[in-house]
């Protein structure tokens, strides 16, 4: 069942070029509190320019995109957007230990004493005894535990994820969407989740959205789009039929 | 004496500096006496005032004009590294043209600027250390600005976006890439001191390599192997690379395991 709670994203007539091209055309678009939205398309589809717009990274070229309801054209209140953060394919650490890394962002909040938040963080995301080890010293997959945690740590609104799996093996994949459906159902964090893989996207997601040449086909329940995809290019999508 | 003739009729104190007592006194004009080098050698070990008052000043001018050129080379380097802006290139092919300066150009330069008839004259610099850390701090500035924009270049961009989908401010982001860079930055710093503990031309056009004033241990090699006392110049370029070599250690036991990955 899909949770719908109020709308955190609304898009409206939003493009994002670069030089003169057009990477994204969303003519609208909503995103729910409470609801895993999976992203889906080939690369190059616009799926990480769509992410970086919505945590405000960009602005769109034109359109507008309100969250909770609020334009947010031009300058962005650093407290709203403080409440959405992604975790992007590279765990993109900085230099230091995996504590120093998951305290960061409550550090840049002004938090004095992040050690217990952090801690806890750790035991969440099974790396306890690896709090004092230096990055560097990481796998992939425990690099990109850490990169969850520093982003879950913040207890976000809402989590966008891109591809954050791609590189990792089975384990860790199960493990990072085990997580990430636990904050969403125990916290209401609202999730855009990136994917190249419609599995994922079937596992996690309550609802699925395709992007092709920086338009959106297709968005419908989870169920419904796999079974019964309207676009034939979702069709062709779903069938592992799409050459990308 | 460092850079005098020997004069007749010298007091006992001059007599019995370290220098005077070089090649037992009278300097050996076109040749190099290996047992002298190790006289001198430890000589300088035990201490000469002359030689570490040389030392000191060296250390000191350098020192200066690297603060001031790492105060201004830092922050310009990061801000090239991070900011796009129109005429960024022309900007950088400069700064390159400007990390490979002949110092004696830069001396040059600072001479006419600090000369009496010069824009700058009324300072009443030119012939003191204040014109050789003038001259130094150009000279190290290009250097620190260069390799500061290419180890800022060398974090990898994604990172700053990343900082900002975390909550950083610009600041803050731009502040934590500057510390991703840290350890090319003091390459930077030991690129930028190299530069000028080790150059000769714009201290010695600006300084006057004056006995006492403005001689440093570059500026007291070039006198030495003129006046033919080449065992004291090689003493003395020991002391220099000693000195380097202590420099750089310590920054290198100061950047601690950073390195060794």
């Amino acid at each position: 069942m899909t949770p719908r709670g109020e709308e955190v994203f609304r898009l409206e007539g939003v493009r994002k070029r670069y030089g003169g091209r057009e990477v994204l055309r969303i003519d609208q678009l909503s995103i729910f509190a409470g609801e895993i939205f999976g992203l889906v398309g080939p690369s190059g589809a616009g799926k990480s320019t769509l992410l970086r717009l919505l945590n405000f990274l960009e602005p769109p070229t034109a359109g507008c995109i309100l969250y909770r309801g609020q334009p947010l054209d031009g300058r962005v209140p650093p407290q709203l957007l403080r409440g959405i953060t992604t975790v992007f394919q590279r765990p993109l650490l900085l230099s230091g230990s995996v504590a120093y890394n998951i305290a960061f962002g409550l550090r840049l909040r002004g938090e004095r004493n992040p050690g217990p938040k952090v801690e806890q963080m750790l035991r969440r995301v099974g790396l306890s005894e690896l709090a004092r080890a230096a990055i560097h010293t990481l796998s992939g997959g425990e690099a990109q535990r850490v990169a969850l945690a520093r982003a879950l740590v913040l207890e976000p609104d809402v989590l966008l994820l891109d591809e954050p799996t791609a590189n990792l093996d089975p384990y860790h994949v199960s493990l990072i969407e085990s997580i990430v459906c636990q904050e969403n159902r125990e916290r209401g964090t609202s999730v855009v989740w990136v994917t190249h893989n419609v599995f994922q996207a079937r596992r996690v997601a309550h609802r699925v959205g395709l992007l092709i040449g920086g338009e959106l086909v297709e968005v419908s329940e989870t169920h419904r789009f796999f079974e019964r995809p309207e676009d034939p290019r979702a069709a062709a999508f779903v069938r592992g039929e799409m050459a990308y | 004496m460092l850079g005098k003739e020997k004069p007749s009729g010298v007091s006992l104190s001059e007599e019995t500096s370290f220098f005077a007592l070089w090649s037992g006194g009278t300097p050996k004009k076109g040749a190099l006496d290996m047992g002298s080098f190790a006289q001198a050698v430890h000589r300088l070990l035990a201490g000469d005032p002359e030689l570490w008052e040389i030392v000191l000043l060296s250390l000191r001018v350098s020192a200066e004009a690297l603060l001031i050129g790492g105060l201004f080379g830092v922050p310009l380097g990061a801000f090239l590294g991070l900011k796009r802006f129109f005429g960024r290139r022309l900007v950088i092919a400069l700064l390159y043209t400007g990390m490979g300066l002949p110092p004696v150009v830069v001396g040059l330069l600072v001479y006419l600027l600090l000369s009496r008839s010069g824009p700058l004259g009324f300072l009443g610099w030119l012939f003191t250390p204040r014109a050789m850390v003038f001259a130094q701090t150009l000279i190290c500035l290009p250097v620190i600005v260069g390799f500061t924009m290419a180890a800022v270049l060398g974090v990898d961009p994604a990172l700053r976006q990343q900082l900002r989908a975390l909550g950083a401010t610009a600041w803050q982001s731009t502040w934590a890439v500057v510390r991703e860079a840290r350890t090319g930055i003091v390459v930077a710093l030991v690129a930028g001191f190299g530069s000028i503990i080790s150059e000769v031309g714009a201290v010695m056009l600006v300084g006057g390599n004056i006995q006492g004033s403005t001689r440093v241990l570059t500026t007291a090699i070039v006198l030495e192997t003129r006046q033919g006392r080449f065992d004291t110049a090689l003493a003395l370029g020991l002391v220099l690379l000693l000195l380097a070599f202590a420099i750089n250690g310590f920054v290198l036991v100061l950047q601690g395991r950073s390195v060794e990955r």
